[in-house]
Order: structure tokens, then C-alpha cells, then sequence
């Protein structure tokens, strides 16, 4: 939906303005337009992005912050330590596996709730739409400190209603083994109602007579959702996949509010760990390592993904 | 895509289309009910929470009401902690950002889908690639940036970075391309230049964009952690999430009451402007399919 989309836009639209003459009175306009941001844009996006880069082959660290030309250069030893560090390795496999078990799960509930709503329904879709997205839009700091409380051991609800049907529920924050789907079942609650939101504006657009022909053909609410809903959704779920993947990368709030990355390392993030050799231990070369680490498996992630999109349509 | 092309084809009316015609029985509802109710709940226990005296969660079978509701924890926020002060910094950070959102990013919008100029393809190129730079890899630099300018724990140090954003840009210019160019041609053969068109023609056309812009750019900033985080180093400058997540985890952490009182400080303002707005918000989201 990003650049592919605005590219087939215009080869389906022709020329973007007709332009009687183009000369440095034209760029003088078109600048004067972009100017502000492209400035804002550049001090505070675009250089820092280098700037990171740069960094990391430094040993910038808390003296140099005054000074950050004098950083001594030690080329890619931040990259070499981080591969023989084991912290950094953890909080990798962290991230991937919070990546791997949650994405999916994120659409596939985001999916079957669409397909209730569009299709399983005709009232309430409003009201229904608000409270599944009522999550999405709020702090994920207030939302943490919320379900620290649920899941609290003593007085938490989780283990109220567990104690209700017999059960005697763990810790589930303090244990390694349960931390992590803890925070996944949490960031599933929370990013449902997004893929749902995006989903039913996907399925608003595949033409009803579809449906129509596949009831005819004798095909079933199951069928037709798995001849015509998701074949005509696969743009739709590609392009989530692709925006959910690179967010859940980017795991931050949630460890840093419910467990500090514990026990035992068990949710310790990428981000996180930058942000504790960053702003902890004030190793802001090496943290500069770690967030470029993670920019380049953004990319590639996003990279293979976009361009599986763009050859499946 | 598809949604874009959805949302100008057919409208999006409950029951409207033969396709969205119902076909499913009442478990359905019954489904989808208990499905809200999972995403409420919490936000109920918070609530609720929040209205419970300390000692009401130190007993070995708590419940889920209140026995002696209390606006102790709400007091103490207001008294003990600074919170009108957080309140404040949140307020005036969101807006600010906001604002910049709203006024420079549909200029280069503009920019870029109605005017020929060199250079064009190279900015949108940048803008576009930035749109997947994960946060925290300017987080560093742009702290770095800040200290040297003095500007920590300040705020243009906690508002400069976010004046304006890719998302904004895309979002405007995407709208803007779609303005036919025939409208841009009359009122420049009415003598109006491009700023007097861009002003005059172009903006009013495009309020709706840029209502979704404004109110998405300030729930992202009014919800934005990592960054003030680390730029707001002093309890004065704190905004409402690093306020709380800093007690959250330090000395107030058994704090319950108090806790759940302050998330609903912090979720509250989100939760009108979110059904007030409902509409833009979701419509948005879903044409654009970014937050």
C-alpha cells in the first residue's frame, strides 16, 4: 500500500501536472513548499540516521557525548563483540520468537474477527469495531501497568478466575518459561483491533457478485471464505504481515514496564538491550550497533516481504 | 490498496451491499460479544481499580468491585505526585507536534503530487524510505544533537524531533493526487499563485485528510515512550507515560491504587478523542493501513 501503490497510482493516471515550463522559478516554488520539512526532516531523521551509522564504529561513549567528533574509530569491532555476545544473541531469539508466535496470531484473530463482522453480521458493526479497536489507540505503558495487575499472582484477575474453576495459577511474570507468552498474549489483545480494521476495509472491496457466484456453486460460509475471501485478501494480509512484523521488531514498553527484560533475560529485547547499553551503561557506540543490527533485519524483512507482494499481484 | 479503491466504490454501510449480506446466526453475536468483553475487561478492572482503597488489594480474596470506593489514589496523584504537571507537558508536546504535523507535512505533500521541481524524486524517495527506520535508531544521535544544543530535558528537546514525520506526507500527498488538475488550472487562470492556490483550493478540499492526520499524529505523540524517555531527564519534564512507567517501576510499584489511577489519567483523554472521532480514526487506518 506504501510505494507500490503509489507508483501503479500514477502509471494508471498518467502524467502527475502538466507543466508549461520548467525552470528554476518552478524549482524555486516546489522548494519553498518542501523547504520546512525537508529541513526538520533532515536535522532530525535523516542525519541521525547516518549519524548512527557513523557511531557505530566508534566506542562513543558517556565523554564523548560533548564531543562527539573526538569518538575514538574502532571500525567494525562493535559488530564483531556483538556476535560473541550472548546477552545480544538472547535478546535476539527473544524478539524473533515474540516476532514469530505473535504475528501470526495477531492476523489470524484479526482475520476471523473481519470476516464475523463483514460477513458473519449486519448489526452493531460500529459498536463492535470500537471495542475491539478501543487497545490499539491507547499507551502501551498504561496498558502494561494494567495487565502487570491481571496477571499479578495474589490479587491479579487471571488468577481470581483460575482460582474460581479450581485452578491454582502460576506467577506468570516471574516465570521464564510463561513471561514471554505472557507478553504475547498482551500485544495479541492489544493489535487485534488494527489488523481487524485494515481487514474489513479489505474485504469491503472484493465485489459481492463473488460471493454470490460461489453460493451459487453450493459453497459453504466456509468455503467461501477460503475460495473467495482470502485469495481476493492476500494483498491485504501480505502488506499487514509486512507492518505488524517490522512493529513487533521494534518490542520496547512492554518488557521494560511488566518485567525489566526478566526473569533470567527471558524478554529482554533488542530495543531494550539498546536501551540499556545506550542510556544504562552510556555505551552509545555499541548501542548504536545493536539499533543498526535491528535496521538492517527491519529492512530485509520488509524488503523480502514487499517483494513477494509485489509478485504475487 | 484494495481498501483505497474500496472506500470510493462502495460505501461502507452495515448491511448496505449484496455481499456484506448477513449470513450468520445468533453465536456469532454471541462470540463477538465475548470477545469485547475480553478487550473492556481490562480497562474495567483498571477503572475500577483505580477506586479501590490500598488495603482492598492486600486481602486473600479480592473482588472485582470496589467494597469502599475512594478518590484517595486520584488525590494523591494530584497532591503527592506532580501529575497536573505531567498532564501539562503531555498536553503541550502532543499539541505542538501535532501542529507541525499538520501544517508542513501536506506542503511537501503538495509538493510532490502537483508541482515539477528538481529534486522531487530524490525527497520522496528519502520520505519514503524512512517510513520503516525502526524509532530507536535516532534515539542516540538525536539525544546526542540535543544535549549539545542544550535542549535536554526541555521542550523543543521533546517536541522538535516529531515536528513532522513520513507518515504525514504520504497520507496528504496520496489525497492531494487526486485533486483533479483542472481545479489547480482555473484558479491559476484566475491569477492565483501556487501559495494562493495551495491555501485557498487545495486545503479546504483536504480538511478531512488532514483531521485524521492531526488526530493520529496526537494520539501517536500523547502514547510516544522510548523518546521521552530518555530526553526527559528531570521529574519536570516528564510526560504522562514516563511518569507512570517510571513509578510503575521504581518506588510506587506496589502502589496499586495509585497505578491504576494514574493509567486512567493517562488513557482517559485518548478514550474521548477516540469516540468522538471514531470514525476518522478507523477510516483512516484503514485507508492508509499505517498508525
Amino acid at each position: 500500500m506504501t510505494a507500490p501503490a503509489l507508483v501503479r497510482r500514477e502509471a494508471t493516471r498518467g502524467a502527475a501536472h502538466v507543466a508549461p515550463r520548467h525552470g528554476w522559478r518552478q524549482d524555486l516554488i516546489g522548494w519553498s513548499f518542501a523547504l520546512p520539512f525537508v529541513i526538520l526532516f533532515g536535522v532530525f531523521l535523516a542525519l541521525p540516521i547516518l549519524a548512527a551509522f557513523l557511531f557505530s564504529f566508534t566506542s562513543f561513549g558517556l565523554r564523548d557525548i560533548t564531543n562527539p567528533i573526538g569518538a575514538s574509530v574502532v571500525g567494525v569491532d562493535n559488530y564483531a563483540k556483538l556476535l560473541s555476545d550472548a546477552k545480544f544473541w538472547k535478546s535476539l531469539g527473544n524478539t524473533v520468537y515474540f516476532v514469530v508466535v505473535g504475528v501470526p496470531l495477531t492476523l489470524a484473530l484479526g482475520l476471523v474477527i473481519a470476516n464475523a463482522l463483514s460477513r458473519g453480521i449486519t448489526r452493531f458493526r460500529t459498536a463492535f469495531r470500537v471495542g475491539y479497536y478501543l487497545p490499539v489507540i491507547t499507551s502501551i505503558v498504561a496498558i502494561a501497568v494494567v495487565w502487570r495487575f491481571l496477571l499479578n499472582p495474589d490479587f491479579g484477575l487471571i488468577n481470581l478466575l483460575l482460582a474460581k474453576i479450581g485452578v491454582n495459577g502460576p506467577n506468570w511474570l516471574a516465570n521464564p518459561a510463561l513471561a514471554m507468552p505472557s507478553i504475547i498474549a498482551m500485544a495479541v489483545w492489544r493489535n487485534v483491533g488494527f489488523a481487524m480494521v485494515v481487514f474489513v476495509a479489505g474485504m469491503q472491496a472484493i465485489p459481492s457478485m463473488l460471493y454470490e457466484a460461489a453460493s451459487i456453486d453450493g459453497a459453504g460460509r466456509w468455503q467461501s471464505f477460503r475460495y473467495v475471501t482470502l485469495p481476493m485478501l492476500r494483498p491485504t494480509i501480505l502488506f499487514m504481515l509486512v507492518i505488524t512484523t517490522i512493529g513487533y521488531l521494534q518490542l520496547f514498553e512492554e518488557p521494560f514496564v511488566m518485567t525489566n527484560g526478566g526473569p533470567l533475560d527471558a524478554t529482554l529485547s533488542v530495543t531494550m538491550y539498546m536501551y540499556q547499553q545506550g542510556f544504562q551503561f552510556f555505551h552509545q557506540g555499541y548501542a548504536s550497533a545493536i539499533a543498526y543490527v535491528l535496521f538492517v533485519i527491519v529492512a530485509i524483512v520488509a524488503f523480502l516481504q514487499f517483494r513477494f507482494l509485489r509478485s504475487e499481484t | 490498496m484494495t481498501a483505497i479503491r474500496a472506500r470510493s466504490a462502495t460505501p461502507p454501510i452495515p448491511g448496505g451491499t449484496a455481499g456484506q449480506r448477513a449470513s450468520g446466526g445468533w453465536w456469532i453475536y454471541l462470540l463477538l460479544i465475548l470477545g469485547v468483553l475480553l478487550m473492556v475487561g481490562p480497562f474495567l478492572w483498571m477503572l475500577l481499580g483505580s477506586l479501590k482503597p490500598q488495603a482492598e488489594f492486600l486481602v486473600t480474596t479480592p473482588t472485582f468491585l470496589p467494597k469502599a470506593a475512594t478518590t484517595d489514589n486520584y488525590q494523591r496523584l494530584f497532591s503527592q505526585l506532580d501529575f497536573p504537571r505531567f498532564f501539562f507537558n503531555s498536553t503541550v508536546v502532543a499539541l505542538v507536534v501535532t501542529a507541525g504535523n499538520v501544517l508542513f507535512c501536506p506542503m511537501l505533500g503538495y509538493a510532490l503530487a502537483k508541482l515539477e521541481w528538481r529534486g522531487k524524486r530524490l525527497i520522496m524517495g528519502l520520505v519514503l524510505a524512512t517510513l520503516m527506520v525502526p524509532a530507536g535508531i535516532t534515539l542516540i544521535p538525536n539525544f546526542v544533537l540535543m544535549r549539545n544544543l542544550g535542549l535536554v530535558n526541555t521542550y523543543p528537546g521533546l517536541i522538535l524531533p516529531f515536528l513532522v514525520g513520513p507518515f504525514g506526507v504520504f497520507l496528504t500527498r496520496q489525497f492531494m493526487y487526486g485533486i483533479p488538475n483542472e481545479l489547480l488550472e482555473a484558479a491559476r487562470i484566475d491569477g492565483a499563485n501556487e501559495w494562493r492556490t495551495y491555501w485557498q483550493v487545495v486545503m479546504p478540499i483536504t480538511v478531512p485528510v488532514l483531521a485524521t492526520l492531526g488526530i493520529l499524529t496526537f494520539l501517536g505523540s500523547w502514547n510516544s515512550f522510548l523518546y521521552p524517555l530518555v530526553m526527559a531527564q528531570e521529574p519536570n519534564m516528564y510526560t504522562l507515560p514516563v511518569a507512570l512507567a517510571t513509578f510503575a517501576t521504581g518506588q510506587y510499584q506496589a502502589d496499586h491504587g495509585m497505578l491504576m489511577a494514574g493509567s486512567v489519567v493517562l488513557v482517559l483523554p485518548v478514550l474521548v478523542i477516540f469516540i468522538l472521532f471514531q470514525r476518522w480514526i478507523t477510516e483512516g487506518i484503514a485507508t492508509t493501513g499505517l498508525k
